[in-house]
């Protein structure tokens, strides 16, 4: 079966450093990282530590095949056929129909050493060729050892597990064999039994942390011989739908710079903005402390948005959505009807419940789900408990999604008290491209509250300061210029 | 292949049933045959039954005993199942890996 493979991957193209032949996982995310999957034809090792989700991994690999006429074998050492089954249905995965297709095949290989008495010379022939057959009884393309470091656990003779172990790779690369070998993360190495030595080709790290009792899951590409990829952690999320990867390499500024304006949803905002409003796919930033108006102020601009017919998402993290609506609502703001005709989309959520990774990758399945051309997000101070880096990141990373995907974003961030908090507000401005900050009056003055615009990159825009009122209808400005609220309150 | 001593024996409570994986005409599958009649013979004449299952043959009957070295030597009976793996060239470790001597006494202990 593999002469003919080996003929197709013979053509080795100098300019192009990647022309190994891939094979696609079906992992989102991840064949997007590694430019199409993993080498085709060559044993891969996925490695991490218990619980980390190599299995799923190697199962989402050989399910994906197997759907797209390559077909696989699974090899279990540890868990029975039935543990399997039932693993992978509760990702979704419905692998007795394959099985029962005859496109992919269990193949359970226990060895207890309690059972086991050595005496003299052995060699592991009985495992090849019970892999023979299994590949054979599907002509499979594909294979998942998991974990075949049992083998040490159940045979003394570590010589010849290691030589046979050796000639197995060789073997199925012979043989032209997409093939995942999992190992479980050793003290010093990436796996226990140095399998990392064996598989040259590509090896993969999957780790699992928590820290203040939230989970991240990341990803990280150690070796890819003839590939170029990043060298960065890539954060993953296990759900209902398997594991997804955040291709988030990015930050190489690459996005197109659009002259379209969209408006805010405000008159006179927009006026102040070069009486035109926000670039299209550029970023928001609506600072201030709390009673600002800046949910107000962001959903206008979703409003505006599904006035135009576009579609948007908002990010709630502070309100139940129908919370949301009520009080806006209140402000002149009937969202109701768009979320009615599916314009609208509120997902809301704690901030708290998951990783910040688990946010960051719910929300690209939600935008890649809805495909808005604006999204809010409100507030991002809420994820401020996890750490300052952590936190910059995930919104360069988010940032860099949107821009690449033209949808524009506007921001909310809470400045508790007297601005103590400016923290995150340094670290992401440099990213914003519009950032308003907004103020209440001082004590003892009635009623408005302020608005500057910081910066605006690309357009002239007003640097006064506005003073404002929150009415029925909506935020009403109440007078240009920099007169004091004292000589304008209620002049009515 | 199957051995023909069955006949003969009418308890088979008795019988012991004895498989044998080979791989192949090799010369480690030649040498645990032999090995393995020459200690059945000794110590359990007239009572035995080898199987030999060539898994280059019957790769499927590799799955049911859960084979993954060759040589293995299956007994099948009398319960519990045991295995042993290698070419059967220490006789001391084939007799107490089917439990036909102690373990205990393995090492010598007549001196």
């Amino acid at each position: 079966m593999s002469p003919s493979r080996r003929t197709v991957t013979r053509s080795p193209k100098p300019s192009k450093p990647s022309s190994v032949e891939k094979a696609a996982t079906g992992i989102a995310g991840f064949d997007e990282i590694t430019g199409g999957g993993l080498p085709r034809g060559r044993p891969t090792l996925v490695c991490g530590g218990p619980g980390c989700g190599k299995t799923l991994f190697a199962q989402q690999f050989l399910v994906h095949g197997a759907a797209h006429g390559e077909n696989g074998v699974f090899v279990t050492f540890e868990e029975t056929e039935d543990d399997i089954l039932k693993n992978a249905a509760s990702v979704g995965y419905d692998v007795p129909a394959l099985i029962a297709q005859k496109r992919l095949v269990l193949e359970y290989i226990r060895v207890e050493r309690s059972e086991i008495e050595e005496t003299g010379e052995y060699d592991l022939e009985g495992l090849f060729i019970r892999l023979d057959h299994a590949l054979r009884s599907v002509r499979a393309r594909r294979i998942v050892l998991d974990t075949i470091e049992s083998l040490f656990a159940g045979l003394d003779n570590a010589g010849v597990l290691r030589a046979e172990l050796r000639r197995l790779f060789a073997w199925l690369k012979e043989r032209g064999i997409t093939a995942i070998i999992t190992g479980e993360r050793g003290v010093d190495t990436l796996t226990r039994q140095g399998l990392e030595e064996y598989v040259s080709d590509c090896v993969i790290f999957l780790d699992h942390r928590v820290n203040d009792q939230i989970s991240t899951r990341r990803l990280r590409i150690v070796k890819y011989r003839g590939s170029s990829h990043g060298t960065n952690e890539y954060p993953f999320l296990i759900d209902r739908r398997g594991i997804a990867v955040l291709p988030v390499t990015s930050l190489q500024l690459i996005h197109r710079a659009t002259s379209e304006r969209i408006s805010t949803g405000l008159d006179w905002l927009d006026a102040m903005l070069g009486g035109k409003g926000y670039f299209r796919a550029s970023s928001v930033l609506l600072s201030g402390g709390a009673g600002t108006a800046k949910t107000t102020l962001a959903a206008y601009f979703l409003d505006a948005a599904c006035r135009r017919g576009e579609r948007a998402v908002c990010f709630q993290f502070e309100e139940s959505p129908a919370q949301y609506t009520r009080n806006m609502q209140s402000v002149g703001l009937g969202l109701d009807r768009w979320i009615k005709n599916g314009r609208l989309k509120i997902h809301a959520a704690r901030p708290t419940l998951y990783g910040l990774e688990f946010h960051l990758a719910t929300m690209h399945r939600e935008v890649d789900e809805a495909q808005p051309s604006v999204v809010v997000i409100d507030p991002l101070s809420s994820f401020v408990g996890a750490s300052f880096d952590e936190v910059n990141s995930m919104v360069m990373r988010l940032i860099d999604y949107l821009k690449v995907k033209d949808i524009t974003a506007v921001f909310t961030h809470l400045i508790p008290g007297s601005g103590a908090s400016q923290e995150v507000e340094v670290g992401v401005s440099s990213l914003i491209d519009t950032w308003i900050l907004l103020r209440n009056s001082p004590p003892g003055e009635h009623g408005g509250r302020y608005l500057s615009i910081l910066k605006s990159r690309g357009m002239s825009h007003s640097s006064d300061r506005r003073s404002f009122e929150l009415t029925d209808s909506g935020p009403v400005v109440l007078a240009a210029g920099r007169e004091s609220p004292a000589q304008r309150r209620r002049r009515r | 292949m199957k051995a023909r001593r069955t006949a003969r024996r009418k308890a088979p409570s008795d019988e012991w049933i004895l498989r044998l994986y080979v791989a192949g005409q090799s010369a480690r599958s030649a040498a645990a045959l032999h090995n393995l009649e020459a200690i059945c013979e000794q110590h359990l004449a007239g009572r035995y039954r080898i199987e030999l299952i060539d898994l280059l043959k019957q790769p499927q009957l590799a799955r049911g005993d859960q084979i993954v070295a060759v040589p293995t030597l299956v007994r099948h009976l009398p319960p519990p199942m045991k295995k042993i793996i290698g070419d059967l060239s220490n006789e001391e470790r084939v007799l107490v890996g089917l439990d036909l001597r102690p373990r205990r006494r393995r090492g010598g202990v007549q001196s």
